[in-house]
């Protein structure tokens, strides 16, 4: 008997399959399909609706709209340089701060934890990402700006002396890129460790046991063996935190001193993106200035989709060096 | 018998079924009268409160529901210029290229309540309200002035010991009709700050950090000792906030109330010339007793209505509310129209005019 050719095989299972599936199969699959549809096609429109109501703008200022540091509405002027500049700093502070918190609490917890506490403090830690942000804001107001007026600031700029340099110099009011730092790196905390927990523990027991069998403390073990492993998790988490931060708007609102200047110290106020549209856009009627607003949004947008991009690369070229 | 039985069930089915209809037929015309929305607006959230309790008070003496969304004056505008509420509201007057954007005509300005604007401030253990002029408070606002005891306000001040500290300037940080009423006073009042800062709903500060709505300006006044903002006279009073007196066009200095806002307005409509359209700013108004950082608030209404039934609806509100509903405004603390006033508003009503419904 001689053997049929694949393509003919191929042909009869197909042939087998479609006889197969139901009608509900068709449904179902249609079904996830445009569910798969919807979601890429409300990127593109929410996209192409910012660049549309951003475009007048963009056509009479150009590249102003974030080189410029004058946002003067009276006078027509709209440069958000300082918004970007501040949502990029209060980001970068609050990464600074929340990385080693959070991978420190992940570590604690898939290593060295007793069962029992396990769970309730991986509960809490997650608990901080429910907290709706207007709440944060109300917290920042009544308890953290006291206490960064009254004890962190004046420690970090008189008793540690770091007011010579100009990141700490100049007046302590409260409402600070400091602040707002701070704030956003409570909020971007639980998932920057949620996400390094779960890697944590995916690590294989034999990737553990080797090291321990090579003569490895544990702290050897967590370093040179198991981080590794979980590096580009690692990475990806701290990417969602970094996303969280970048889009926050109430709590920074409330907590930044919406002041549109570039300043060098961490102790003045600043403004962000996010709060320069939330401020202003309920009471804007000009045609320019909404179009400016949506501009900064637009800007915004590019630099979420940048920051996304670079997590991918991130992400991947660190998978691809472990696999070497 | 069983036939019987069933002529009785279907009997007794037709007789539920023109029941059901009886029921649903008054349900439908109570809804056309009393549930459903007559009228819709959108705008300012400064005079919301009393609007709120208009429409409520309204609605229970006339039937006629309103149904209001409070998005700020700016989202007010740009909805009645796209038509798609009945009338909006506003905290600043519409400008000229405003105006003729809007979609449906000409645009009627409706004064209804006087809001004013106060000075607070953060000064431990002072007996007695500060005294600024507005000379002062533009130095202050624009950096000019950074310490209390600066002479320019302790020469204004003779029975007070002011701090050597530093001023610490809060203002509004989002869009809002009180910081235009405020700069709007600096502008007239003092010709350097028209110059240099100007007026606006957000304008380009000097100085001093910038609060979201007055509760944000109050909250970072009242915990950081030496600072100064500004906030709304109605949230001021509701909490209750030290507040400082302004020296007013006439030289007389003078605490912010109901009344001498009133007195304000009312010395500012004797300078009105009969064919007004309202759009005026009293800010720094002559009179005695008049407080110097006041302003109306608007309803804006298209002068053709379209809708003849709607238009007519309007029109029979907004004279209930220049009438009954001025007196519900001192409790809540804003400042009632003057009465001449209200009287000259209401005769400018009757220039609305109601096209036949297509």
């Amino acid at each position: 008997m001689t053997a049929l050719p694949a393509h003919w095989l191929d042909k009869d299972r197909r042939e087998l399959r479609l006889k197969e599936s139901a009608a509900s199969d068709r449904i179902y699959e249609l079904l996830t399909t445009a569910c798969a549809l919807v979601v890429p096609a409300l990127v593109v429109s929410i996209a192409v609706a910012i660049f549309a109501a951003a475009w007048p703008a963009f056509a009479k200022l150009g590249l102003s709209i974030v080189t410029s540091s004058n946002w003067d509405v009276a006078g027509g002027h709209f440069g958000a340089a300082p918004a970007v500049f501040g949502t990029l700093v209060s980001s970068a502070v609050a990464l600074v701060i929340a990385t080693p918190l959070a991978i420190g609490v992940a570590i604690f917890l898939s290593e060295f934890s007793p069962v029992w506490l396990r769970q309730p403090v991986g509960f809490l830690v997650d608990l901080l990402a429910a907290i709706p942000s207007v709440v944060y804001g109300l917290w920042g107001i009544f308890v953290l700006i006291p206490l960064l007026r009254e004890h962190v600031m004046p420690f970090l700029r008189d008793t540690l002396h770091l007011g010579a340099t100009p990141f700490f110099s100049g007046p302590a009011y409260g409402p600070s890129m400091l602040a707002a730092g701070v704030i956003l790196a409570i909020m971007a905390l639980p998932y920057i460790s949620a996400v390094s927990r779960e890697v944590l523990m995916a690590v294989p027991r034999s990737q553990r046991e080797a090291a321990l069998a090579l003569g490895a403390t544990r702290w050897e073990m967590i370093r040179d063996a198991v981080i590794p492993y979980a590096r580009s998790g690692i990475i990806g988490g701290i990417m969602l935190g970094l996303g969280r931060a970048l889009g926050e708007t109430m709590a920074v609102t409330m907590l930044i001193g919406n002041r549109p200047e570039i300043s060098a110290s961490l102790l003045a106020p600043g403004y962000t993106m996010a709060s320069l549209i939330a401020n202003e856009f309920s009471e804007a009627t000009n045609d320019l200035h909404l179009s400016a607003l949506m501009a900064v949004g637009a800007v915004l947008f590019i630099i979420t989709l940048i920051v996304n991009a670079v997590a991918r690369w991130l992400v991947w070229s660190v998978a691809r060096s472990r696999a070497q | 018998m069983r036939a019987l039985k069933l002529a009785a069930l279907m009997l007794l089915a037709v007789a539920c079924a023109k029941e059901d209809a009886n029921n649903s037929g008054t349900a439908s015309s109570t809804a056309s009268s009393h549930g459903s929305v007559d009228l819709t607006g959108a705008g300012a959230t400064f005079p919301y409160p009393l609007y709120s309790k208009w429409f409520s008070e309204y609605a229970g003496s006339t039937g006629v529901k309103i149904n209001y969304q409070s998005i700020g004056s700016g989202g007010g505008i740009r909805q009645l210029s796209e038509g798609t509420v009945d009338f909006g509201a506003s905290d600043s007057p519409m400008s000229d290229e405003e105006m003729s954007k809007a979609k449906g005509g000409p645009i009627l300005h409706i004064p209804t309540v006087l809001g004013a604007v106060v000075i607070t401030y953060n000064v431990p253990r002072l007996s007695v309200p500060i005294n600024l002029t507005a000379k002062t408070i533009a130095d202050i606002f624009s950096g000019r002035i950074t310490k209390w005891s600066d002479t320019r306000i302790t020469s204004l001040n003779p029975v007070l010991t002011l701090p050597n500290t530093d001023i610490l300037v809060v203002h509004r940080s989002d869009g809002s009709g009180t910081t235009y009423i405020f700069t709007d006073y600096l502008s007239t009042a003092v010709p350097a700050w028209a110059t240099s800062v100007g007026k606006g709903k957000e304008v380009k500060w000097p100085v001093g950090l910038g609060a979201k709505g007055n509760e944000g300006v109050a909250g970072q006044v009242k915990q950081t000792p030496g600072a100064i903002g500004y906030v709304e006279l109605a949230y001021a009073k509701q909490n209750s906030l030290a507040t400082a007196a302004i020296t007013n066009k006439a030289g007389k200095t003078i605490l912010a109330s109901v009344p001498s806002v009133t007195a304000a307005a009312a010395a500012a409509a004797k300078a009105l010339p009969a064919n007004t359209d309202y759009r005026i700013s009293i800010v720094n108004a002559p009179g005695a007793d008049s407080y110097p950082i006041s302003s109306f608030t608007w309803i804006l209404v298209y002068q053709h209505q379209t809708d003849a039934a709607k238009g007519r609806k309007l029109i029979d509100f907004l004279n209930w509310a220049l009438t009954e509903g001025e007196a519900e405004a001192p409790p809540l603390d804003y400042a009632p129209l003057p009465s001449a006033m209200a009287a000259s508003v209401k005769a400018r009503l009757t220039t609305i005019d109601l096209a036949a419904s297509k």
